[in-house]
């Protein structure tokens, strides 16, 4: 009925790799467990039921770098942290994406001292940094929705 | 002041040549370097102070007398009171006795001070840091220890900060 009728059987689809390599990409992309600071609370917020993070197949917050797609930088990283960091990113297995949460994670913020790197690109590669002290959780997920617009762009050229 | 702690004080001056300071119903015990450990085992094994409470420091830069106060923090069970040490150190690198064999917790605690002030306790037996990375330069609580900064981008310099900013590889 409706739908059936007008477009027939809906056994086959045709569609190219690319598509349905980045659609399943952008659809199941798992964070890594990995809170640092105020931002984190607004991360978990995104995550909980108001929010609701599991709308583009990203509840699932991987405690183990080897499991997850995404690294989500959330909050001040101290120069003790970063080695650790770099060592997470490290293990993640590719494809592997960076979003870097908040003014602290994208260039230090308020913290310009010597403690505290001077936004985590210093550190690893970032794909979209997300501006706020913190941000709101639609600040977030608007992110994560840009993350999720340069995924679906990228090329089967480009993964070789 | 709490009688029991006016006499713990004004013993711990005839026998330490201590200056005895006094805020608020709280002893303050100003000790010379030698008396440190004498003082610390007579307070806890003569007048049961048996819990070490804070171990920390203090920069008063830029005065070179008595640069640094150590200050420690002793707490009596028993009594219900709190005692207060503090030894005035002369220089920039100054050094005084571990108190780690009278309480095993003052490890850590010194750990920290030496991280952030410095100060060397003889005879410790873990002398690393314990708060910033192990191959820092300095001692960040420091009063004359840089602060740091980098140059904050804005549209105007945007592009020239980024040409020498060391990103990461891939």
């Amino acid at each position: 009925m409706g739908l059936e009728a007008k477009t027939g059987n809906m056994g086959v689809v045709t569609t190219t790799l690319e598509n349905v390599v980045n659609w399943s990409r952008t659809n199941s992309m798992w964070p890594l467990l990995f809170g640092l600071a105020c931002c984190a609370i607004e991360m978990m917020g995104a995550q909980a039921s108001s929010y609701d993070l599991s709308r583009f197949g990203m509840e699932l917050n991987r405690a183990s770098p080897r499991q997850s797609d995404l690294m989500i930088v959330a909050g001040r990283v101290s120069r003790k942290m970063a080695p650790v960091l770099r060592q997470l990113y490290d293990q993640m297995p590719d494809p592997k994406w960076v979003l870097a949460m908040g003014d602290c994670a994208s260039c230090g913020g308020v913290f310009n001292n010597y403690a505290v790197v001077q936004g985590v690109d210093e550190v690893v590669p970032v794909d979209v940094y997300v501006s706020g002290c913190p941000p709101r959780p639609e600040g977030l997920i608007h992110g994560l929705l840009t993350l999720h617009e340069k995924v679906k762009k990228e090329k089967i050229t480009h993964w070789a | 002041m709490n009688e029991t702690l006016e006499r713990i004080s004004k013993d711990m001056q005839e026998r330490f040549a201590a200056e005895i300071s006094e805020y608020a119903g709280d002893s303050t015990v100003i000790l010379t370097p030698e008396y440190v450990l004498d003082a610390v085992q007579t307070l806890r094994d003569e007048y049961h102070f048996n819990m070490l409470v804070d171990i920390t420091a203090v920069d008063y830069w830029p005065d070179q007398e008595s640069r640094f106060h150590m200050v420690y923090h002793l707490y009596s069970m028993l009594n219900n009171l709190f005692i207060r040490l503090r030894v005035p150190l002369n220089g920039n690198a100054p050094h005084l006795p571990t108190v780690e064999k009278l309480y095993p917790a003052a490890n850590w605690k010194e750990r920290e001070v030496w991280d952030m002030f410095g100060i060397t306790f003889d005879g410790h037996s873990d002398p690393r840091r314990i708060v910033m990375p192990y191959d820092w330069q300095g001692h960040p609580l420091r009063k004359d220890y840089p602060l740091g900064y980098e140059e904050v981008q804005f549209t105007f310099n945007a592009a020239e900060i980024d040409k020498r900013k060391p990103y990461a590889k891939e």
